[in-house]
């Protein structure tokens, strides 16, 4: 067994053990932060694919931003475990048998003559200084900029759509005044007093 | 590196739009209650713009653009003209209704040309790639607009049932294409047809990825069995959003199957055929039965529309360039009876009441004859009443389906027509026989009478007169 292998298998496990323990901690908090395990070692097992960028984006984006979100969401929320795992069993053999088919598809997909290592050889290592950075950004500003803008508009309308729906005016609320606070003098704020000392008892 | 500069004319009617909606975007932030008409009317001026963009550019050759991902022909020239149309008439329906009803923000025309644009990019797609980006941009805007009435109990629960229904059908799209990708190896439709057509030895896998995408492509449609969201959405959301969601983007499901298969899955042609029979034959059956337990007239609608999902499948199943030019036409024609049967819900309608219930429509013919008319003509059409444009849709892909040999689906296809004549008949009956429930003539606004009765009357004279509209789409699929 290579090195490489090792630390594969290494990441893996920890990788299966902490998705293990998201779907069955009870507390809520312990799953995001066993969440937050996953995308740790899967960005190390991307990193052993050559795919530097990706592990980085991972980590930066879903650990550094979507996960701290998360987390907040669920320390903020008052969430009741036991409300939400009532009826579990009446959705159990529904869920199982969907679980079971996509697990069936999934099998029969990885597993297909398509997919073997002579149809699919393994690509090239790269060389020690191939910018991976450098690669996707030529690809994505070039051969899929026409895709690349959609997905930029789609992000623009996601930003519109969320504040269409969630921006209230209400009348009554306080709110700070930058411009004035900006402006404000010393005058407005400060009152020097003149006062006679006094001794002290 | 070197590098191709991509041709950007085929696409001056994508940027266009895209542009405009971001003018539109800025400008209203500057406007107030009472100068808010300058964004419909600017909105409105981006349709116009848009369409005299897309005339110029129509041609009668196929354009590849971007790295192939977009391509400019015949089909896309003639869906996206329609589209503009459509939202244009929508727009005109809206108007009023919005301002009724506090909706009346730049917003609604924003997010609307949105969508707009995500269709035009899903009818001009050429890889999947831009039919998922295309799909996305057009389901997003769609979701935010029926949960923009947000004090609305039943529109926030549309909106949400729309949008997790709507997440899964893109997961199951996007398993399907990673499942063709990975087979083939390609993203692109051409080159994507020539690997299917190449493979050797099981198939099972391509399969597998047909279904799903199919399965993604029959939400979109609202076909049976994935119609469960289409008469709750359509139910729930404002009606000027109902107007908007039950028709334009009808057309652009169509090109999104017709991109699929017809221009990426030639080579599966046998299996997708008896895919699209199963779901025709489910779809024309559950939505004319389903229809007459309706009291709910904006259900009755969805279910009628789930029945014209159904022929409109017909008419890409039969696999030949006539029987896609037939499926368009109905996909065009439906857009038109579809205007017509929700905006005159819309013009039944008024503040602080909505015309939902069929008993609203009882005594129509006294309160006011005319809007009586104008709905006989479109719930005939909708029937597939002679002479009316809906029995020309009806009748061409029926005759597609013949020439395919599948007699017997014709055969189903017309008793349930017949099942479902019912009850577009009750509504006449209601309108003519029936006591009103409540006096007083009905006065809409004069631009939502001027629009209804322009629908209406089309409806009857391009049935009278079918041809052009038919050597359109004969010509667009190059039959």
């Amino acid at each position: 067994m290579s090195f490489e292998q090792i630390i594969f298998y290494i990441f893996s496990a920890i990788l299966v053990a902490a998705a293990v323990g998201v779907i069955t901690v009870r507390n809520p908090v312990h799953a995001a932060l066993f969440l937050v395990m996953c995308f740790i070692t899967t960005s190390a097992l991307w990193l052993l694919l050559e795919a530097e960028f990706l592990a980085i984006t991972l980590v930066l984006v879903y650990v550094g931003a979507v996960m701290v979100l998360f987390l907040f969401v669920v320390m903020m929320l008052d969430i009741n475990i036991a409300k939400m795992r009532e009826g579990f069993t009446g959705y159990l053999p529904l869920g199982a048998l969907v679980a079971g088919g996509t697990i069936a598809v999934m099998w029969y997909v990885a597993n297909n003559d398509y997919f073997n290592l002579t149809n699919m050889p393994p690509p090239e290592r790269l060389a020690a200084d191939a910018s991976n950075t450098r690669m996707l950004g030529e690809q994505l500003y070039t051969t899929y900029v026409y895709p690349f803008e959609i997905a930029a508009v789609i992000l623009l309308l996601a930003i519109v759509a969320a504040i269409t729906l969630t921006l209230r005016h209400r009348t009554g609320t306080r709110y700070q005044k930058i411009d004035q606070q900006v402006r404000v003098k010393r005058d407005e704020r400060v009152r020097m007093v003149k006062m006679e000392s006094e001794e002290r008892k | 590196m070197n590098f191709d500069m991509p041709n950007f004319l085929p696409a001056m009617p994508e940027m266009f739009v895209l542009g405009m909606t971001s003018l539109i975007l800025i400008i209203d932030l500057f406007l107030n209650e009472r100068t808010r008409v300058v964004s419909y009317l600017l909105a409105q001026a981006t349709l116009v713009g848009a369409f005299i963009l897309s005339l110029s550019l129509y041609s009668g050759n196929a354009e590849l653009s971007f790295s192939d991902t977009f391509v400019l022909d015949p089909m896309a020239g003639v869906l996206k003209m329609a589209v503009y149309a459509t939202v244009f008439m929508v727009f005109l329906y809206s108007h009023s209704y919005l301002r009724e009803r506090g909706l009346f923000r730049g917003e609604f025309f924003v997010l609307a040309l949105f969508g707009v644009l995500g269709m035009m990019v899903l009818i001009s797609a050429h890889s999947f790639l831009t039919i998922y980006l295309g799909l996305e941009l057009m389901s997003l805007a769609l979701y935010a607009m029926v949960a923009m009435q947000r004090d609305s109990r039943t529109a926030s629960e549309a909106a949400m049932k729309y949008f997790i229904l709507g997440a899964m059908a893109s997961a199951m799209l996007l398993y399907g294409m990673s499942m063709l990708y990975g087979v083939t190896g390609t993203l692109e439709l051409t080159e994507l047809s020539r690997a299917v057509q190449q493979t050797q030895g099981d198939r099972l896998l391509l399969v597998f990825g047909l279904v799903f995408l199919l399965v993604g492509v029959a939400f979109k449609l609202g076909a049976v069995p994935f119609h469960m969201w289409v008469p709750d959405v359509y139910h729930g959301a404002p009606t000027a959003v109902t107007l908007f969601i039950s028709t334009a983007p009808k057309l652009a499901g169509f090109a999104m199957l017709m991109r699929l298969m017809v221009d990426g899955l030639p080579g599966l042609q046998p299996q997708w055929h008896d895919i699209l029979v199963l779901l025709a034959v489910l779809s024309i059956g559950v939505g004319n039965v389903v229809a007459i337990a309706q009291t709910n007239i904006k259900r009755m609608l969805a279910y009628s529309g789930i029945s014209h999902a159904g022929f409109l499948l017909l008419g890409v199943l039969s696999g030949t360039p006539e029987g896609y030019a037939a499926g368009m036409f109905y996909a065009i024609v439906y857009t038109i009876m579809g205007l017509g049967g929700f905006g005159m819900v819309i013009l039944m309608s008024r503040a602080g009441f909505e015309a939902e219930q069929l008993e609203d429509y009882k005594g129509l013919n006294q309160r006011s004859p005319w809007f009586a008319l104008m709905m006989l003509f479109i719930m005939f059409s909708m029937a597939g009443v002679p002479p009316f444009i809906g029995f020309w849709a009806k009748l061409a892909v029926l005759q597609a389906v013949v020439s395919a040999n599948l007699m017997w689906l014709a055969a189903v296809a017309v008793i349930f027509s017949v099942i479902g004549a019912f009850f577009y008949l009750r509504v006449i009956k209601l309108m003519y026989f029936d006591q009103a429930r409540e006096q007083g003539s009905l006065k809409p606004g004069a631009d939502l009478a001027v629009v209804l009765s322009a629908n209406a009357i089309g409806i009857l004279a391009l049935g009278a007169f079918p041809g052009a509209l038919m050597a359109l789409c004969l010509q667009a699929m190059g039959a």
